[in-house]
């Protein structure tokens, strides 16, 4: 198992996904030997899960069953344990766009954090590109490093413990691109400049406030950087449900009723739903996310 | 490429091969050699400069158009005729000026001009009697005539406004940027990405890529999981550009099966990218309506006997078409470049005219070709065919194997049929992305999957994408797009049940969280 890389069967020692059902979730270490309780029952690695292939059934104990996922950084982000507020997987996609990350980029970050955006990076730049990732807290440092290597990425990445505000990233014209998400970005634009490449690269700021926005924006424009840009991205998700509206009884003859009927969806209700129409419709939750953060964008060049 | 050379320094490489008894802390405690390393990257693999043939994309303030660069090949880019030449070997980024004759200059440094401030607190004495600027349209004519610099006439329209000084600095600044907008020609030219090229797409031809917003393609990327090494396949109708933005994100590892209605697959935007060539032998197409045949076996989809004359003549058929194809973007693209110049006649006749020229060059050359060796030219077609069926084999042998990583889905066709089908070559516990224009026919996609069965996390989604202008006390949002972007349905494959379903199973995926649980406790 790699987050960079794909493959069919489950082995001793990998992350998987086990998949309950409806957002139900929860990442597992596979372990010849180890057990693990879900609400259907015990599932039993060395039986259960080793040598079976990602995306099967799995039977649990008490008759119930989940499904076994092979985990992308998708879904690592949906389980991973939170040390910190994470980025999710809609501002890392137009990050990672935005930023122009392919394979064999060489990308700066700070901080590392809960490693959500790390995982990402590494399984886009895999298998010549490289992450410098620094983090001012050494346990979350070290908690990373550890994920990293379990994750048989750490090849792929490394992770530094210090300060980026004071002591950059520790490398020096290397970089495609640098993400920052950190409390005071625009104390770390002049490293961000100095790690990215001689020849230019891009760079993008994460803030969920806008006076830190303005901060940024104005060191990005002392430091020479160009195509300065901040947008945001919102996700909207659509639960599909078929809706049924009631017609309203007018005191018209039943047959007329019944004529007024005449769309395919109606037919199939039911004799006690008689005066209703049904349809489906993608229907916006209650609530949603109204704001994570701003994304300011930015390019070096070589002038 | 150079990054190969970044690794983590020996002792890292070292602690990590004795990582069975030892746990490794490595690059926490000591520094880094990559700053060496950084040195060596850059000398192995020099500054990629502006070359002749690269495929290039102009810019200009926040418009874009991608462009082959050509010498003395005349460029239509905002109205104006611009040569290339002077672009070849310099640096991607540099920022040049139209001189005189359409030729490029490279831009010295912008020198902000400190002029002494001095601005209004208000617009109350502010009147809009029309005779604010003291230079009329000759006068400005005759400066532009004389080929005096786009600056230094912007300067000028300042000092010939009346009202400038009255003008609060929020306001001058305002009018030095619209003025400066359209009087200084800043072209930079920049290397292709899939940001650049998303963005322009949308701006410039939405309708050829079905309204795919750039966030929008950004979701497809990343929820796709597309990565170096895997096998995806790609069904679009948008020009190419979901194609090519799945070969960035490949690198040229992996394999990637175009699947394609008609005549052969569009590729207007993937050329764009200017790829290297290594990327094109990983990419693989295949006729969706050869798919039936494929999926049944009947006759075994590749051993299917033709009788020998009639099928190269479809092939030959085949292949024209999608020239034709080809040749209609391409011109699409001219057209657009039309659609820029609509002030002036003159210079749209004279592209057509162009453009007619060259069409006859070229017939003339393929004439001629034929003339001087007519058995040379049937011969490269053979040679072409055969090499088309032959790559049509090997994708047909690729979907076989039914253990594709991912599948991406955005064209102009009903998404339902397309992902029932596609969905068979897809190994599970993969990803797979849906586009479309409207929602609608994604919630029957959406009913009919969850029927077919084989799929879990359904999500039906959509992205808003909203702008800011982030200046000294004037932040604020600048476009809401909204609904324009269109939709996306994901989910992840598994494994389908051979033996028909019992009814809890459906219910467990379908049902909320507490009733689930109900039905599993019931059940023990």
């Amino acid at each position: 198992m790699s987050f960079a890389e794909y493959r069919e069967l489950i082995q001793d020692g990998d992350t998987a996904i086990v998949f309950l059902g409806h957002d139900s979730m929860f990442p597992v270490t596979i372990q010849q030997g180890g057990q693990t309780q879900t609400k259907y029952g015990v599932l039993r690695h060395s039986t259960d899960l080793i040598g079976k292939r990602y995306g099967s059934k799995v039977t649990c104990s008490k008759g119930g069953w989940v499904y076994i996922l092979y985990p992308t950084p998708e879904l690592w982000t949906m389980n991973l344990p939170h040390r910190t507020q994470i980025l999710y997987s809609t501002d890392i996609s137009m990050i990672t766009m935005m930023l122009e990350l392919k394979p064999g980029s060489v990308v700066c970050e700070s901080g590392t954090g809960s490693g959500s955006l790390s995982h990402a990076i590494i399984r886009t730049i895999a298998p010549t590109g490289h992450l410098y990732t620094v983090e001012f807290h050494q346990q979350r440092a070290e908690k990373a490093m550890e994920e990293f290597r379990q994750h048989n990425v750490d090849h792929l990445v490394t992770v530094k413990n210090q300060d980026v505000c004071k002591n950059g990233f520790g490398v020096s014209h290397v970089a495609d691109a640098v993400f920052l998400d950190i409390p005071s970005p625009w104390e770390a634009i002049g490293h961000a400049k100095d790690a990215l490449k001689i020849e230019g690269g891009r760079v993008c700021s994460f803030s969920p406030c806008i006076e830190q926005v303005q901060r940024t924006c104005l060191a990005l424009e002392e430091h020479g950087f160009t195509e300065i840009s901040t947008l945001e991205i919102l996700l909207r998700i659509y639960d599909v449900r078929t809706v049924s509206l009631q017609i309203p009884d007018f005191g018209k003859p039943v047959e007329e009723k019944e004529s007024f009927e005449s769309s395919d969806a109606s037919k199939q209700v039911s004799a006690s739903q008689q005066g209703s129409a049904l349809f489906k419709s993608g229907v916006s939750p209650r609530e949603s996310v109204g704001h994570t953060g701003y994304l300011t964008f930015a390019t070096k060049s070589l002038f | 490429m150079s990054s190969a050379v970044l690794r983590p320094c020996a002792r890292c490489v070292l602690s990590s091969m004795r990582r069975a008894w030892r746990p490794r802390k490595y690059c926490v405690s000591h520094t880094w050699v990559v700053q060496a390393a950084g040195a060596v990257s850059r000398m192995a693999a020099p500054v990629q400069l502006i070359g002749e043939g690269d495929y290039v994309v102009l810019k200009r303030e926040d418009v874009f158009k991608a462009v082959q660069v050509q010498r003395r090949k005349k460029v239509i880019f905002e109205k104006q005729w611009i040569y290339l030449d002077n672009a070849i070997g310099k640096n991607y980024g540099t920022m040049f000026e139209i001189t005189g004759g359409g030729n490029l200059q490279m831009k010295s440094n912008i020198v902000a001009s400190a002029e002494p401030k001095e601005a209004g607190a208000d617009n109350r004495n502010i009147v809009d009697d029309g005779k604010s600027q003291k230079l009329t349209r000759e006068d400005i004519e005759a400066l532009k005539e004389k080929g005096i610099k786009g600056q230094e006439i912007v300067q000028q329209l300042i000092e010939n406004s009346t009202t400038f000084r009255d003008k609060t600095e929020f306001a001058q600044e305002k009018y030095i940027k619209k003025k400066k907008k359209k009087y200084e020609a800043n072209i930079t030219i920049l290397k292709p990405s899939t940001r650049i090229l998303a963005v322009m797409y949308y701006a410039r031809e939405p309708g050829k890529i079905c309204q795919l917003r750039y966030d929008t393609l950004a979701q497809m990327l990343t929820l796709g999981n597309i990565h170096a090494g895997s096998k995806v396949l790609v069904m679009e109708t948008c020009a190419g550009l979901v194609l090519g933005s799945v070969m960035e994100r490949m690198g040229g590892y992996g394999s990637v099966i175009q699947m394609y209605s008609g005549g052969g697959p569009v590729r207007a935007a993937t050329d764009c990218f200017g790829f290297p060539k290594s990327f094109y032998e990983t990419l693989y197409e295949f006729p969706l309506n050869k798919l039936e045949a494929l999926i049944s076996g009947t006759g075994s989809y590749s051993s299917r006997v033709i009788p020998a004359e009639e099928e190269p003549e479809k092939m030959d058929e085949e292949s024209s078409r999608s020239d034709n194809e080809k040749q209609k973007a391409t011109q699409d693209l001219v057209g657009d470049c039309l659609a820029e110049s609509t002030e002036s006649m003159e210079t749209s006749l004279a592209e057509s005219e162009e453009g007619v020229k060259r069409c006859e060059e070229v017939s003339e050359n393929h004439k001629g070709g034929q003339n001087v060796d007519k058995k040379q030219v049937a011969m490269e077609k053979k040679q072409k065919q055969d090499e088309r069926r032959k790559r049509e084999a090997e994708a047909a042998k690729l979907l076989q194997d039914r253990n594709a990583d991912g599948l991406i889905v955005a064209s102009r066709f009903h998404p339902t049929p397309l992902l029932l089908t596609l969905l068979e070559f897809v190994a599970p516990s993969r990803p797979f992305v849906v586009y479309c224009q409207y929602k609608e026919p994604l919630l029957e996609c959406y009913t009919k999957l969850r029927e077919r069965g084989g799929v879990i996390n359904l999500k039906l989604s959509e992205t808003w994408l909203r702008n800011y202008q982030v200046l000294p006390d004037r932040s604020h949002p600048k476009l809401v797009m909204s609904s324009g972007g269109g939709y996306i349905l994901h989910g992840i494959t598994v494994t389908r049940d051979t033996t028909k379903t019992n009814t809890s199973c459906s219910e467990r995926t379908e049902e909320p969280a507490p009733k689930k649980q109900k039905v599993a406790e019931d059940k023990s």
